[in-house]
């Protein structure tokens, strides 16, 4: 089903497409030996070579673009073993040299591709147009002062890795799952932290709509979208715009727009009226970027398992639902985690425990999976006493909450806390006898045909034997009496 | 193509170099002689010609990926025109 | 003989000898820069107390039997070199008041080696231009005027400054920066040598930037033997400029007195077409005949798109200097106007920092990098770039230099070809393809013409072949015996 807004004149498809800016980590500067980290004091992360001064040359750091082949790999993308530098050029406060350092003709990574589930479950591949490398810019302070702007150069010169998709998506919902996605493997490559609230990955979008069958309309660009959720209410406020504008008669030109999160509602952007000659040519200080093949291998050789795969092997190799492994593999932190209980027990019974039980812990406490109170060895010895009978179900729900409180391993809980499963069938014999003297009218009427009441006989029995009684056998022993 | 007296504002705009409107027919006038001279680059078969970049017969060197700089705001801002704090200073911009 | 009129490599024996000091020897440069500036205005910035501590760590050092290649040599500075704590100005009021907190890697090299700089000097608003007339600090004079006429002529550019106090005897030798000839040309003008040396043999960090894919930096002296002595302190890998080229420094001042026996100096036919002056074209003649004298085999060669160089230049040049300068923006340096909004200070800025042939090329090449003309433009001259480095190289499969005349004519005088910014360009006809294609040359002085104006000859080398180069312009100056001497010098 495709995805469409209802206008006055019929539904309308949207067509969009993700310039995503991601910061690439490394330690220093793309062409300076600057640091990037986030946080300093302003212009303290500043060399001359950021600053734009005078006689100033760029050197290009080999990190970054081993992130940026990196990435490329994990795009299932073309390494283009040849690529430029190009000068993008306009003036803007917080762009030093007037020009940007940017791989325009010739980037470094060609076509690739992204894989993206919708909410019915169903795949689609969304195609990577290219990922080029080049600098971001400054940072511009509007607040500071009434009449003025104020300019701090640290994040001039970090590298950027600007990558962008066909115009393949249709809906927010689509948009949003793109860049979940994307940010997903960013992080597992290790090549960008995908913090959007830090501005270290951030999304142009553009959209345009078009009734069905058509081919694509003008299309507008809405910049520096900085959330997920953003970037879905924008598309949804551009396109009702656009198909306004279209139906009351007019014509959406082309332009750079602005999403304002608090009206809902993009804006056109007045500092970048006539920004659109930027006389891109190659930067005579730079040479073209020749890469070794044997380097590139090295360094796919290197990259670790990424999302999709790691999906479909725990699916095969622990029996998991794709809704499971999906969840799990969503973080790497949690795919881990996952894998570190789930290895020689049974996956399924692990899968349910950490997107159960943990995440709703870690949730609850505010813990990333990195800190968890629970490590992934103490949850195994947890499902392991479960496993061999020494405490039921119920109980670990008890143990693992006093796990998560003490940071205590399962066992000595167990053990403190004497939670031992009961199975010694007389202690059992007596409880139930207890429980039926004590509800006669009820074993009458279960008698009678209520099934039901069944549940409530166990629930007795174990609130007799503080919860530890045997489950399995507690049936058993209670259908024998009431036989 | 000569310049239009449109044209040479139009690429003193993206320049960002003020022109008084006194000065625009010499300006007008120079670069199109320019211009024109430069022309007879037209005359050249270049069909299947590899454009040159630079002079330099090498290849892209890259280097570690270590802080070797920065931490120096005083001399980044000792030339500043307009300073506040650490924070270089512009008219204000409007986005 | 007085102490300015030594050269460099002399001056260098007897400081080593300690027959002088570096503080002396100094001091004579510093006084003749004193008496001579005000007429030549060849400097922007003269550092006296830079000069002096410079000259007493020299003697220092000679006297702890330390000392370096150039150590007390009294330099001048191109004012286009970042010198850490002294201003530095491009010649444009854009950088009037800029002091860099940096140093260039060529000067840190001049520095280390104990040359002493006596001050920064005048050129071409940066470096754009071939006369000096474009410098905001006013023009340079010529120490040269022609015979029985006293009327002030440019010393060429736009390393004019640096070769105007080299030729009156205010520095031993200086710094110059080539794009399209501003080393060649200027040294031609004033009677002197200068090399632009193969394009990445000296690093460009810290050098203000013309057009970044030309720029090189070479020395400018009285003879050739200096050139190469002070190159050889210049010259080497810059890990900080990624197109400075990682390979060893030769010995160039060994490489001077080589011989060109049995060496093929090409002749390009193009060259001596009709309008080129009879004693332009008589010089270059000598050039060949003493050349051959010498053992060398003269070859005719061809570089049938040299005629394009020109104009290809002054399209790759304002194109990569109208991006190169857009730094120049009011914010973090240099001069500001100021504006109601960030455009109109930028523009104010930017109208009042830069004269007039700086923003006609800025114009120049914003335009042809604009949308809609860069293929017609600046491909285009890219791709003639192209087939002119293809002439140099099919022309080095059959000779080991080249011989041109370095300008089209001597000296002219100040205020001459400046109603037609095209007329000026010519100036660089012959230095042009060289750095199109990024080769060694070198302009050396070789005698005067009618009116008793200094002319030079042009040698090109193949990449990184600065040692023949210097070998074929040691041979040709000591053929040439070129003696005479500027009328406007110190202990003139
Ligand atoms: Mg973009
Ligand atoms: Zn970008």
């Amino acid at each position: 089903m495709t995805y469409t807004i209802e206008g006055k004149t019929g539904p309308w498809e949207l067509v969009i497409g993700l310039e995503v800016h991601a910061q690439v980590i490394s330690e220093a500067k793309l062409f300076s030996g600057a640091a990037t980290s986030f946080g300093a004091a302003p212009n303290h992360q500043v060399s001359f070579v950021d600053a734009a001064f005078p006689g100033m040359l760029p050197v290009i750091n080999r990190e970054c673009v081993a992130q940026a082949v990196r990435t490329g790999l994990g795009l299932d993308a073309e390494i283009h073993l040849e690529s430029r530098f190009d000068r993008k050029n306009y003036f803007y406060a917080d762009l030093p040299a007037g020009y940007q350092i940017s791989q325009y003709q010739h980037p470094i990574v060609g076509r690739g591709v992204i894989e993206i589930e919708r909410a019915d479950g169903s795949i689609r591949a969304i195609g990577i147009t290219r990922l080029h490398l080049e600098q971001d810019a400054g940072k511009s302070l509007h607040d500071q002062h009434p009449s003025k702007t104020y300019i701090d150069l640290n994040r001039a010169g970090v590298a950027l890795m600007e990558i962008v998709s066909e115009p393949d998506l249709r809906s927010p919902e689509e948009a949003g799952a793109y860049l979940r996605k994307l940010r997903t493997i960013l992080r597992y490559l290790g090549t960008c932290d995908g913090n959007m609230d830090e501005g270290s990955m951030r999304a142009d979008v553009n959209v345009s709509v078009r009734k069905a069958g058509e081919p694509f309309r003008t299309r507008c660009e809405v910049k520096n979208v900085n959330s997920v959720r953003f970037v879905m209410q924008a598309i949804e406020a551009e396109a009702r715009r656009q198909i306004a504008v279209w139906e009351e008669g007019g014509v959406v030109s082309q332009e750079t727009r602005l999403f304002e999160p608090a009206r809902g509602i993009t804006r056109s952007m007045r500092s970048k009226e006539d920004a659109h000659d930027y006389r891109y040519f190659p930067d005579p200080d730079l040479l073209p970027l020749i890469l070794d093949p044997a380097w590139v291998e090295a360094l796919r050789a290197g990259l670790p398992e990424l999302p999709d795969a790691k999906k479909r092997r725990f699916m095969a190799e622990y029996g998991l639902p794709a809704y499971d492994a999906g969840v799990l593999v969503a973080e790497q932190a949690s795919a881990e985690y996952y894998e570190a209980v789930a290895r020689g027990r049974d996956g399924k019974f692990a899968a349910n425990w950490v997107i159960g039980d943990l995440f709703a812990a870690l949730n609850r406490t505010g813990r990333a999976i990195e800190t968890s109170p629970v490590s992934p060895a103490a949850l195994g010895a947890l499902l392991d006493l479960m496993t061999d009978g020494t405490i039921n179900g119920r109980i670990a729900k008890d143990v693992f909450e006093e796990m998560v409180a003490s940071g205590d391993p399962p066992g000595e809980i167990v053990a403190r806390k004497n939670l031992r499963q009961v199975t010694d069938t007389g202690a059992i014999e007596q409880a139930v006898a207890g429980v039926l003297a004590a509800n006669a009218d009820k074993v009458a009427d279960y008698k009678a045909g209520k099934d039901k009441l069944f549940g409530f006989f166990v629930g007795q029995v174990m609130k007799a034997m503080a919860g530890k009684g045997n489950p399995a056998l507690v049936n058993d022993v209670l259908r024998r009496h009431l036989a | 193509m000569p310049l239009a007296p449109a044209t040479v504002r139009r690429i003193a705009h993206l320049a960002r170099i003020h022109i008084a409107d006194d000065d625009i027919p010499r300006l007008q006038g120079e670069l199109n002689g320019i211009l024109g001279w430069v022309e007879q680059l037209a005359a050249l078969d270049v069909e299947g010609v590899q454009p040159l970049t630079g002079a330099a017969r090498m290849a892209l060197r890259l280097r570690d990926d270590a802080v070797t700089e920065g931490g120096i705001p005083e001399k980044i801002l000792a030339n500043a025109p307009e300073r506040a704090g650490d924070y270089f200073v512009v008219p204000k911009v409007v986005e | 003989m007085s102490l300015t009129d030594l050269t460099l490599a002399d001056a260098r024996e007897l400081l080593a000898r300690r027959e002088i000091s570096a503080r002396e020897l100094s001091e004579a440069h510093l006084e003749a820069i004193e008496k001579l500036n005000p007429r030549l205005n060849a400097f922007i910035t003269v550092t006296p107390e830079l000069a002096l501590a410079q000259a007493e760590a020299a003697d220092r050092a000679y006297a702890a039997g330390e000392a370096g290649p150039l150590a007390g040599l009294p330099l001048a500075i191109k004012d286009l070199f970042c010198t850490e704590g002294v201003r530095t100005t491009a010649a444009s009021l854009m950088l009037e008041n800029f002091v860099p907190p940096y140093e260039s890697t060529v000067t840190a090299r001049l520095r280390a080696a104990g040359a002493v700089f006596v001050g920064k000097t005048n050129l071409d608003e940066f470096a754009m231009g071939s006369s000096n007339m474009t410098s905001a600090f006013g023009a340079v004079a010529n120490p040269w005027t022609r015979a029985g006429d006293a009327a002030a002529l440019v010393p060429g550019g736009s390393s004019g400054g640096s070769a105007a106090a080299v030729a009156a005897r205010l520095a031993l030798g200086a710094t110059g920066t080539d794009t399209g000839g501003s080393i060649r040309q200027p040294a031609s003008f004033c009677g002197i040598a200068g090399m632009k040396p193969t394009y990445g043999r000296c690093s460009r960090f810290g050098i203000i930037a013309f057009a970044s894919s030309l720029d090189q930096a070479g020395p400018m002296a009285r003879n050739v033997e200096d050139c190469a002595i002070l190159l050889t302190a210049m010259a080497g890998f810059d890990p900080k400029d990624s197109t400075s080229a990682d390979r060893p420094v030769p010995d160039f001042h060994a490489a001077c007195t080589r011989g060109v026996t049995g060496l093929r100096i090409g002749v390009p036919k193009e060259y001596a077409a009709p309008g080129m002056p009879d004693e332009i074209a008589a010089l270059w003649q000598a050039g060949r005949d003493w050349l051959r004298a010498a053992g060398a085999e003269l070859v005719e060669i061809s570089l049938p798109h040299s005629e394009y160089a020109l104009a290809t230049y002054y399209i790759v040049a304002p194109a990569e200097c109208s991006s190169n300068l857009a730094r120049y923006d009011g914010v973090r340096f240099g001069r500001r106007e100021d504006g109601a909004d960030l455009i109109e200070m930028y523009e104010r800025t930017r109208a009042a920092g830069f004269g007039a042939e700086v923003k006609r090329r800025i114009l120049i090449g914003t335009y042809v990098l604009s949308a809609g003309y860069y293929d017609a433009y600046y491909l285009r001259a890219q791709k003639v770039r192209s087939l002119i480095l293809g002439d140099f190289t099919a022309a080095f499969a059959r000779c080991d230099a080249i011989l041109t005349p370095t300008a089209p004519s001597a000296a002219f005088a100040q205020g001459e070809k400046m109603d037609d910014p095209v007329k000026m360009y010519l100036n660089d006809i012959y230095t042009v393809p060289a750095s199109l294609a990024g080769l060694p040359a070198m302009s050396v002085p070789v005698g005067l013409n009618q009116e008793g104006l200094p002319l030079g000859l042009q040698v090109i080398g193949r990449p990184f072949d600065e040692e023949t180069v210097f070998a074929v312009a040691d041979k040709i100056e000591k053929a040439a015996g070129f003696s005479a001497r500027p009328a406007l010098r110190a202990g003139g």
